[in-house]
């Protein structure tokens, strides 16, 4: 029996509007995404802004963090987050593109189909029991073994002072970034170099480049763009780690140049001091400190895809 | 004319330039079997390391018990409150990123027009980039200063972190629904949302489903967000959503910070925990990925 045309156009007609209405969800779901990220950014700046009338741009060059005194300056967390990013993302370019190229193109795949997840699993041990560990096993390493012999082989570089008494320091917070960067830049890399065509590949081979010939002169000149793209997005995670950061980094509102004494960071200084707050002119310089976190962390986002979109050659 | 006698092996021995591109050949090799030996290694090292200090602590009774109350000196207790009330949390949390991270992915993947796709696609790029304490700092500014600590707070910080996790893996998931089920469907003058619901969504179901588990993994252990919003909680069960509300991370955080013997080995307990909940988990969800779609063929 066939359905009646009224019946018909009755079943259209709610399909019609059935339609509609998941379009209508849909837009409110992608809407959600947009609106939340102005509303950061919005209410960021709102809440800082008893701070940004009081002290301006100049907030960033301030070198006195002083709670108890209500004076208040950004360069000592600035300094902090550029050296503990930057020293990481040194060590966990280097590894993380490596272990990128062994998973993509050097390991047979029943190994890197184990590797590969074992590396990712890295990313995923919470932060503050990598803090947890870091205090207790890192720093204790990093105090005994590596600062002294550092100290003594390369002393004469003043980024490699004399040791500390705690383990504490910005070098350590610096290994932890490493291990919570890596996955994140092997992971990218790696599907990065899978997408180079096999072609390229097999004539470098076929014209008797080694491995390693075949990844300096095909794989790395295509992807460069990718790899670049994949640092700033491990440095994008580098800055913002705040709760494994505080816990080894000591907590030391001071720019200095020694890696092995203490420091702090935008992310750390908010979590150590946010809910210890003396004043409002207290809270809002916080607010300041997310904001300047919030632009560099949008910033670096939006240059890796800038990068990655418009200097890439393989897409 | 002399006739040297042929080295049968001579010819077979690399030589001079050759000689040395194989050997950087092998020790670059050899440094990216290194790398990824070094990554695992440090993996292990870590399990093992949590492992020794806090596996011992981990008993039925520390399980359920009360939070041990460490300003007055007592730390007799366990992370039972902590558990449940974590559990709360991602709850509430997963159950606002959930809709909106699918809503996203079905938006960005079935409806939008180019140009605005691209700017949701980049906003939600951004937030997946988001420092996680700016989430914790936003909600603290939004919500707390204005009603106080409360498990909801916490909840929508963490679903800041969850909804780019769940909305970016759905997405890939559902544009590997091959495309020719979308145009059958057509064809057969099926309605949009009936394609969607009835076939696209059950699809890439495998992969929606593996996302959420592996971003309620992450919203557990996630400290930062929480910190600002759940974290003057008391030592015993709290269930009311509206009241600060015990949970791991947290409470590991406190009990580390107390500089107190006898509550960081409770922090141990507490790490062993929750590291055992989440790798568990992350396993679990990737296998269960990897058979499912191995059973689809996809």
């Amino acid at each position: 029996m066939t359905p009646s045309r009224a019946r018909l156009a009755r079943l259209n007609r709610l399909d019609a509007r059935a339609s509609r209405a998941l379009r209508g969800l849909a837009l409110a779901g992608g809407a959600i995404v947009f609106i939340a990220l102005i509303a950061i950014v919005y209410q960021i700046i709102n809440q800082a802004s008893p701070a940004i009338s009081k002290y301006g741009l100049s907030f960033l060059a301030r070198t006195n963090w002083n709670p108890s005194a209500n004076v208040f300056g950004a360069w000592p967390m600035i300094f902090g987050t550029l050296v503990t990013s930057l020293c990481s993302l040194v060590l966990a370019t280097l590894l993380g593109v490596a272990i990128g190229l062994f998973l993509s193109l050097m390991a047979p795949r029943h190994v890197s189909a184990v590797v590969g997840p074992l590396v990712e699993m890295l990313a995923a041990i919470p932060s503050v029991v990598l803090g947890l560990v870091g205090i207790y096993l890192i720093a204790p390493f990093v105090l005994h073994d590596i600062e002294g012999w550092l100290h003594a082989g390369l002393g004469f570089i003043p980024i490699f002072g004399p040791p500390g008494t705690v383990g504490n320091s910005v070098f350590t917070a610096s290994l932890v970034l490493v291990i919570m960067v890596v996955p994140i830049i092997a992971a990218l890399t790696r599907d990065l170099f899978l997408t180079v065509p096999r072609e390229l590949l097999d004539g470098a081979e076929a014209l008797g480049a080694t491995r390693w010939e075949m990844i300096r002169g095909v794989v790395l000149p295509t992807t460069q763009s990718g790899i670049v793209a994949a640092c700033m997005l491990g440095f994008g995670r580098a800055i913002g780690e705040a709760i494994a950061v505080t816990q080894v980094i000591g907590n030391i509102t001071v720019a200095h140049h020694n890696l092995f004494a203490g420091g702090a960071t935008l992310a750390s200084l908010l979590a150590n001091q946010f809910l210890t707050s003396l004043s409002a002119l207290n809270t809002a310089s916080m607010f300041y400190l997310a904001l300047i976190l919030l632009v560099m962390g949008l910033a670096t986002n939006l240059l890796a895809r800038y990068v990655s979109h418009h200097f890439g050659r393989v897409r | 004319m002399s006739v040297t006698a042929a080295d049968p092996a001579h010819a077979l021995t690399p030589t001079g330039n050759l000689r040395r591109r194989l050997l950087i050949n092998r020790l670059f090799v050899g440094a990216t079997v290194g790398a990824a030996g070094l990554a695992v290694t440090v993996l292990f090292i870590l399990i093992y390391y949590v492992a020794s200090q806090g596996a011992g602590k981990v008993n039925l009774s520390f399980l359920t018990s009360q939070l041990p109350l460490v300003s007055f000196g007592t730390v007799q207790g366990g992370i039972g409150p902590a558990i449940v009330g974590s559990g709360e949390i991602v709850l509430i949390s997963t159950a606002i990123a959930l809709p909106v991270g699918v809503l996203t992915a079905i938006y960005l993947t079935e409806f939008a027009h180019p140009r605005v796709a691209t700017t949701v696609q980049t906003a939600l790029e951004l937030l997946a980039g988001l420092p996680t304490i700016i989430a914790g700092i936003f909600v603290a500014g939004l919500l707390v200063d204005h009603y106080g600590e409360s498990a909801y707070a916490a909840g929508l910080a963490l679903s800041i972190i969850q909804v780019p996790l769940i909305a970016r893996a759905s997405m890939e998931s559902m544009r590997r629904v091959p495309y020719t089920l979308r145009e059958a469907a057509d064809a057969l003058g099926v309605a949009r949302w009936r394609t969607i619901t009835g076939i696209i969504l059950p699809t890439a179901a495998g992969g929606i489903v593996t996302a959420t588990v592996l971003a309620i993994a992450r919203a557990a252990g996630e400290t930062a967000p929480v910190l600002f919003t759940s974290s003057a909680f008391g030592t015993h069960y709290q269930l009311n959503p509206t009241q600060q509300v015990p949970n791991l991370p947290v409470e590991i955080y406190n009990l580390v910070n107390s500089a107190n013997t006898t509550a960081i080995s409770d922090a141990w307990g507490a790490a062993f925990f929750l590291i055992v909940l989440i790798l568990a988990t992350n396993v679990a969800a990737r296998v269960w990925l990897r058979r499912s779609e191995r059973k689809r063929g996809l």
